[in-house]
């Protein structure tokens, strides 16, 4: 930061720091439309008009723009029951993981017990099964106990695809809570329980969100255990979208309308819940 | 903090987690294991049968086997390789001073948070060879004459979908990497300086040595993310035109779609083992890292 205070005492400080930052900022920038574009691209398809979606030339913004696209997408396809079917499994599925997680990420924190570092390495490693190894077992296994095709057998696998990082999230936000504060507590006479209801999980519920919109975010996101898990009365948002591409071409306008829809509830969670989550990501990588 | 006398509670609270990933991860496992050895094609149910290590010679003398893990390999080398380059830029970006900073570093990771789906629908609009806007662009800037079925073309059709992972991992490492350099100390920089360090040499003898953990953790991870990913190039391409964007992980979802569950599982478990060799020093490392933190 030398370089920085130089620049201070020479004439036009500012102009000369402004100068010096433009092609930073101009490679930001860049960088941002290429992010940031599809996103736009997708908005501005949901409104064009059918005529102008497949017209001889492309325009970046509709000349006629319309709604009739979400209008289409409620009356005549029903993307409500997809919504709803999302919604469902992925309430059901943080409820259940946050509570399975907590607990778990509990006994990790607060005991020494033997074998908690064997169980903490069973927990992490759950994640590094490749995606389709369990799929094909589990279609077999949910097929003979009857609850393929059923939400159960979403919420069943969401709930512990996530459960390894939460518990690793939470047990990092509990680590920083001083066990001090429950032992007063139970000095005071109140049981472990107690203590964990009356003190900790208050001043954890914000990470307790934070790991809950974590839950949710992949529920409501997942694609591949929803395609070969539901059929046409309980398939959610993630299989839909993909079903607009039928055998006679792509329906890009209700797509799109759907994909903005889809989206939008994701992006509100995160904003909300990303100080936190970061925060949790990266300690332990950035930690050691 | 140590406890002496021997106390249930901790495994009664870790117990409901235990059962359901017992459920839901190493008994389907075990059972993937079991498919790999029988003749499991769910359309011939009554020839259902142990086959020993028939599977395993027989994804041997498939070429599209081989073909999918070359791809897989280049999927996730170029991939992953990219987001890395393109992500420490950005955190570097986002590691300066300026007004907004906030919001448009949250910004910036909207595509992490993406269904994967939809990123794949997404792009497959863009890349679209009749009325996709990627078309459109490059004719309007004179780069090309006609327009190019990007995802119709086996020549045009993997690179189209590795620049669409690459798309959606920049944001990933650029968080994780903003926050290694956020954690970097000053003082380290003000060393260099005061022993003539130029910029480029700041980058190469200080940043990237404070990162290294940061790099190591994060690049292990999007790997085995990413060569698992099978939404993205699913809905971009399906694996196709003539199986030139099918990985590994898509030939098996492929394979499990028609119901020859046997020879998809065999398939995965080949996957899992390859994969194996990240995530092995990746668990190491965070393990490590998490004891060191207490």
């Amino acid at each position: 930061m030398n370089g920085r205070q130089r620049s201070h005492v020479r004439r036009f400080p500012r102009l000369r720091r402004f100068v010096r930052a433009l092609p930073g900022h101009v490679l930001l920038v860049a960088m941002l439309v290429f992010l940031l574009f599809p996103f736009y691209w997708t908005f501005v398809t949901s409104i064009k008009p059918q005529k102008e979606l497949y017209g001889s030339t492309v325009t970046y913004w509709p000349k006629a723009a319309t709604f009739d696209s979400y209008r289409k997408l409620f009356s005549e396809y029903n993307f409500l029951k997809p919504m709803l079917n999302s919604l469902l499994v992925a309430s059901v599925t943080t409820i259940v993981s946050l509570t399975v997680s907590l607990l778990a990420a509990y006994a990790f924190s607060r005991y020494r017990f033997r074998g908690r570092k064997f169980f903490m390495s069973l927990f992490l490693s759950n994640n590094m099964f490749p995606t389709v190894l369990l799929l094909i077992p589990l279609f077999a296994i949910m097929r003979k106990i009857g609850i393929l095709y059923t939400p159960s057998a979403l919420i069943l696998s969401y709930t512990t695809f996530t459960i390894p990082f939460s518990i690793w999230l939470l047990n990092g936000y509990l680590d920083d809570l001083p066990m001090s504060l429950e032992e007063a507590a139970m000095v005071d006479g109140a049981n472990r329980a107690q203590a964990f209801l009356k003190i900790i999980l208050p001043m954890l519920v914000p990470c307790v969100v934070a790991t809950g919109a974590y839950v949710f975010m992949t529920a409501w996101n997942e694609y591949t255990f929803a395609v070969m898990f539901t059929n046409e009365g309980n398939r959610t948002i993630p299989v839909a979208l993909k079903n607009f591409i039928g055998q006679l071409g792509v329906e890009w306008g209700m797509l799109t309308a759907g994909g903005v829809i889809t989206i939008i509830p994701v992006c509100i969670m995160f904003f909300f819940a990303q100080k936190r989550l970061v925060e949790g990501l990266t300690a332990g990588a950035v930690k050691g | 903090m140590q406890r002496k006398r021997f106390s249930p509670w901790p495994y009664l609270l870790i117990a409901p987690a235990l059962i359901v990933i017992f459920a839901v991860v190493f008994f389907p496992v075990l059972n993937a294991i079991g498919m790999s050895l029988q003749s499991y094609d769910l359309r011939r149910p009554s020839q259902i049968r142990f086959t020993g290590l028939a599977n395993y010679a027989a994804a041997m003398r498939d070429p599209l086997f081989w073909q999918a893990l070359l791809k897989t390999v280049m999927w996730v080398g170029v991939g992953v390789g990219m987001q890395f380059v393109f992500g420490f830029m950005l955190a570097l970006l986002l590691n300066r001073k300026f007004l907004g900073r906030g919001i448009v570093r949250s910004i910036s990771l909207i595509p992490w948070v993406t269904p994967g789906v939809l990123i794949g629908l997404m792009w497959r609009w863009i890349f679209d060879g009749n009325y996709g806007v990627l078309n459109d662009l490059l004719l309007r800037l004179g780069l090309i004459h006609d327009k190019i079925p990007f995802l119709a073309q086996q020549s045009t059709a993997f690179p189209s979908v590795i620049l669409t992972i690459i798309w959606q991992g920049i944001p990933f490492f650029a968080l994780m990497l903003l926050a290694g350099l956020q954690g970097i100390p000053e003082e380290l920089y003000d060393a260099a300086n005061v022993d003539g360090a130029n910029a480029v040499q700041r980058f190469f003898l200080v940043t990237v040595p404070s990162l290294k953990n940061t790099i190591f953790v994060t690049t292990l991870l999007r790997i085995i993310w990413v060569a698992n990913s099978v939404d993205v190039i699913f809905n971009l391409t399906e694996g196709g035109p003539a199986y030139s964007t099918q990985t590994l992980s898509v030939y098996v979802f492929n394979k499990g779609n028609t119901l020859n569950l046997g020879y998809a599982s065999t398939m995965a478990i080949l996957l899992a083992l390859a994969l194996a060799l990240v995530a092995v020093p990746y668990l190491k490392t965070l393990f490590k890292a998490q004891e060191e933190a207490k």
